[in-house]
């Protein structure tokens, strides 16, 4: 059979995309690239959206990039079922794009915190964690100056009564997010968004001090395997 | 009114303001015989700001050439000194072009933007090269930590670096901070970048081929940084500091990743002739060190400069110091595709101008000619001084004042620990940790290591993989450098050196940025003069040749210099990256070797400043050969797998080494000294030393090596356990030391 598509998102600023291509390849799918300005999502079968600064940040983090005609595509895909990941700038894009709910906000400390994190797996039956343990603690690099997640306490209580909560910071939360939230699903599953970055802990040489990464691919190809 | 060239040949004896743009009378007079009448309004401009300290090192060029003269015979030099930056062969068709430069007063002024505008520069000056710009690193100098304005310029210039640095996607992978009451009024902000290229697609700063249009691209024209070289860079500070805020430029990291990724698209597509980045001296300094090298002639239309404040005149325009701008030369055939590219990035470009064979450059300004001089006039042929200098006063006396006459601690636990918590040794994770050190997916080694090390992969589509790596270390003791500035210029090379061999990476070339306080100063001249010689001569000795760097002057308040600081940059090769070595220990159980002699050296050391506030006597003693020996050791021990953790012995010695190398993994070892002397064996600074560790079996390889290479060899213990323990004088947990380590910044900076 031939080997999963698995998109990733250039925008103008977006600095993480090599490195999501390499992930992807080296699980064993095919990189597709996906450029911002056009209205077309080349048929992969899930999107990876990376991080970085689209459009400078300026107005907002993701404000922008949700308008481009890229998203038009991915927005009503995503909400169809297409599995997607956003990490740290990709995660804020799908909050402003209404895909999570919620919002990233400046970080408590007021400083951009580049560093090695132990992360919580909460749910492992979504498209992008199927492949972890429950419960299992893991360490993945975060790097953003607005990682804090907020939302309204409604908002929140409905994500933890659902296990929505994907993933929660552990020994330390470095940005303030309530309830140490690090990432978040939408009800489907298929919708996943985080701060920290597994595309940066996938190679014993490179990166993070772990591979723990290597899980989001393998779970994503498992399931696009099945499908 | 304009002040065209018609108007001042008309107008002869017309004062013109040279003095308030810091030209000298000589300097001006000279200008009037070049173009045998009176400059325009622009002329001057041009002139005033080409002119400039920063802009024609005219003090320092004199002693500058013996980096080429001096120079070690390397095959590896591709481009030398005099481009934008240096670029060297790192094999398998790989080039890496590399260069440090100081944003040294921008910072003092206004840290946030200073800084920020330093990485820009310094990356597009890595970018006209035709290189992808792939790492940054730091090199900074504070006053005393528990300084008042260090508590406004520290976080201000980390803040700078970080926003800047990781909103366009570099790793930062390594650096220095270093605090000294010294700098308290003068900072130091050395910003240093590396990229890589094809050897065979280099690109020069070069205008040739009458008929070629001249683009520039990028950020628009605003009045930012009008004057920042002549006016900031190439003067004292006195009082009116405030006064010159306007003259620092802001940065927009956004549009320079823009112009990056444009950038490496036109040069795939190769529609690039020549290529220069706007940085001090803005649209002068492009056009006419375009023009001077290549066919000599250039005609630009200033009106078509694309401007952010349409009230510019013309001579603002020339000035301005605005960021992300690039100048290209392009065939017209070509020039569709390059807006095309242009284009889908939302890179502004214009052409402004076109390449002539008349060997001057004519600007116009609504129709008026504004500009008409022989480019190289104002490029190659500034004005050249030979400064007097001679030893300052009081340097016999403060080389005899040594630290014999200090008192010697008894308990050296307390001592270690004061040491390891001072800021000079304390953990930099605070800085640090603000920067992205992974993005790019390529950072092998990165802080707190000995030197910041990068896997050679996916720089540009369609190239070969390699398995090779480049390691970066940049180092300076100013310290050192003060009780002898020709050994001090020797130390920081050599301690870079062996920063980047520890990791197993072969030294391979050298940049350098010269921090100093007034030339006009024969004291500070001294200084230069022999940090220079002393920095030439150790390249040649140890076969690194200088490819480029930066000499920033006038860092003095009033009549009070900076310590003499030169930061040296060394770029090293790995031939396998996958051999490369962490600098801790990283398992119990193995053997821990010092390699190298330790004697009674004090002066200048970390031990003085901290416990005495001291600083007298000489430096560490230089061995040059010693040091060759060292890195030859550590390069072929890691080729042939030997070592589990390498690291330098530098600032607070062994003792610091210990406890760094216990600190990187939490495994604690039990050493015993190799001197009769506890004291002088933990903290003395001697040069050309390393601190490894091996697997018991691999040993005796080792020791083999170091026969082979005089190096002393010292069998000191074994790794394991949780606590330093050094036999007989002294025992410290791991968790202690780290609290004492990591407390140090926050303690101060919050």
């Amino acid at each position: 059979m031939n080997a999963a598509r698995v998109g990733v998102v250039t925008f103008p600023g977006t600095l993480d995309d090599q490195d999501a291509a390499r992930a992807v390849r080296l699980a064993g799918a095919e990189a597709v690239p996906l450029w911002h300005a056009d209205h077309d999502l080349k048929g992969v079968d899930a999107v990876f959206l990376p991080g970085g600064f689209s459009y400078g940040d300026y107005l907002r983090c993701g404000a922008i990039s949700r308008f481009a005609p890229l998203m038009d595509e991915l927005i009503p895909a995503a909400r169809a079922g297409l599995p997607v990941l956003g990490t740290c700038n990709g995660f804020q894009i799908l909050c402003e794009a209404h895909l999570l709910p919620g919002a990233l906000t400046r970080n408590e400390g007021l400083h951009y915190i580049c560093r090695d994190q132990g992360i919580r797996v909460e749910n492992t039956s979504t498209a992008w964690t199927s492949d972890f343990e429950a419960g299992q603690e893991i360490v993945l690099p975060v790097k953003h100056g607005e990682g804090r997640y907020v939302a309204d306490a409604d908002t929140v209580s409905a994500l933890e009564s659902s296990g929505r909560v994907v993933f929660r910071y552990v020994g330390g939360n470095p940005n303030g997010s309530l309830n140490d939230i690090a990432g978040i699903a939408n009800e489907a599953g298929n919708v996943v968004g985080l701060m920290p970055h597994p595309e940066h802990a996938v190679e014993d040489l490179t990166g993070a001090p772990s591979v723990d990464g290597r899980g989001f691919f393998t779970s994503i190809l498992k399931k696009l395997v099945n499908a | 009114m304009t002040d065209s060239v018609k108007r001042a040949a008309e107008t002869p004896d017309e004062p013109m303001p040279y003095a308030e743009l810091g030209m000298k009378q000589d300097e001006y007079q000279r200008v009037c015989e070049i173009l045998g009448r009176r400059p325009t309004g622009s002329e001057l401009a041009i002139y005033s700001v080409m002119w400039s300290e920063h802009c024609s090192y005219k003090s320092s060029k004199v002693h500058l050439r013996q980096f080429g003269t001096k120079a070690p015979k390397s095959d590896a030099l591709l481009v030398g000194m005099g481009e934008n930056a240096g670029v060297v062969d790192v094999g398998d068709g790989w080039a890496a072009t590399f260069k440090i430069e100081s944003h040294n007063h921008p910072s003092y002024v206004e840290p946030h933007q200073g800084a920020a505008t330093g990485v820009g520069g310094i990356v597009r000056d890595i970018m006209s090269m035709g290189a992808r710009p792939i790492a940054v690193m730091d090199a900074l100098r504070f006053g005393g930590a528990d300084q008042q304005d260090t508590r406004r310029v520290l976080p201000g210039v980390v803040e700078g670096i970080s926003h800047y640095g990781n909103c366009l996607g570099l790793p930062n992978i390594g650096g220095e901070v270093v605090f000294d009451p010294c700098y308290i009024g003068n900072p130091l902000v050395n910003a240093l970048c590396v990229g890589l290229l094809r050897k065979d697609q280099i690109k020069l700063a070069t205008a040739p081929g009458p008929g070629n249009k001249v683009v520039l691209f990028g950020a628009r024209t605003g009045a930012d940084g009008i004057g920042g070289a002549s006016v900031l860079a190439s003067a004292t500070f006195e009082d009116e500091s405030q006064a010159k805020r306007p003259a620092v430029q802001v940065g927009d990291p956004f549009m320079e990743k823009l112009l990056i990724e444009c950038c490496l698209e036109l040069y795939q597509a190769d529609v690039v002739v020549g290529i220069q980045d706007l940085g001090a001296a803005g649209v002068s300094c492009a056009t006419t060190e375009l023009a001077a090298k290549g066919t000599g002639g250039m005609t630009v239309d200033l009106n078509l400069v694309p401007l952010r404040d349409p009230t510019l005149r013309p001579e603002e325009i020339l000035m301005s110091e605005s960021q992300e701008r690039m100048m290209a030369v392009v065939t017209p055939e070509d020039i569709p595709a390059f807006m095309a590219i242009c284009q889908k990035w939302d890179v502004p470009a214009t052409v402004i101008g076109e390449v002539t064979d008349t060997g001057r450059l004519v600007m116009t300004w609504d129709g008026e000619t504004i500009v008409d001089i022989p480019p190289g006039t104002a490029a190659d042929e500034g004005p050249v001084y030979e400064r007097p200098f001679h030893e300052p006063e009081g340097q016999a006396a403060l080389n005899a004042d040594g630290p014999e006459r200090l008192p010697r601690p008894e308990d050296l636990r307390e001592t270690l620990l004061r040491l390891l918590g001072s800021p000079n040794l304390g953990s930099k994770e605070w800085v640090t940790s603000q920067y992205d050190r992974y993005v790019r997916g390529n950072t092998v080694l990165a802080q707190p290591a000995d030197a910041g090390m990068l896997r050679i992969s996916e720089v540009m589509p369609g190239a070969e993989e390699t398995t090779r790596g480049i390691a970066l270390a940049t180092d300076g003791n100013g310290r050192y450098a003060r009780l002898d500035p020709y050994a001090g210029a020797q130390l920081a090379l050599a301690e870079a050196y062996r920063n980047v061999a520890v990791t197993g990476a072969a030294p391979l070339a050298v940049t350098n940025c010269l921090n100093f306080g007034s030339p006009e100063d024969p004291e500070v001249m001294w200084q230069f003069a022999e940090a220079v010689r002393g920095l030439a001569d150790a390249c040649k000795t140890l076969g690194v040749p200088v490819t480029g760097g930066n000499v920033s002057f006038y860092n003095q308040t009033g009549s009070t210099a900076i310590h003499p600081t030169p930061v040296v940059g060394v770029l090293g090769v790995i031939d396998d990256v996958a051999k490369r070595v962490r600098s801790g220990f990283p398992a119990g159980d193995l053997r821990v070797v010092l390699l190298g002699d330790t004697r009674d050296e004090f002066g200048g050391s970390e031990w003085a400043h901290v416990t005495h506030g001291h600083l007298g006597g000489l430096p560490p003693a230089v061995d040059l050969e010693a040091e060759r020996g060292l890195a030859s050791v550590l390069v072929a021990a890691a080729e042939q797998g030997l070592l589990e953790g390498s690291h330098d012995l530098s600032d607070g010695g062994l003792a610091i080494a210990l406890a760094e190398a216990c600190l990187a993994r939490g495994v604690g070892a039990t050493v015993s000294l190799p001197g009769d002397d506890a004291f002088v064996d933990l903290f003395s600074e001697s040069a050309s030393r390393a601190l490894v560790c091996v697997r018991p079996e691999a040993f005796e390889a080792l020791a083999e090596l170091c026969g082979r290479h005089e190096v002393p060899c010292y069998g000191l213990g074994t790794t394991g356990g949780t606590s330093l323990v050094v036999e007989g004088t002294l025992e410290i947990p791991v968790a202690e030391l780290r609290e004492t380590h990591a407390g140090a910044l926050p303690a101060i900076f919050g």
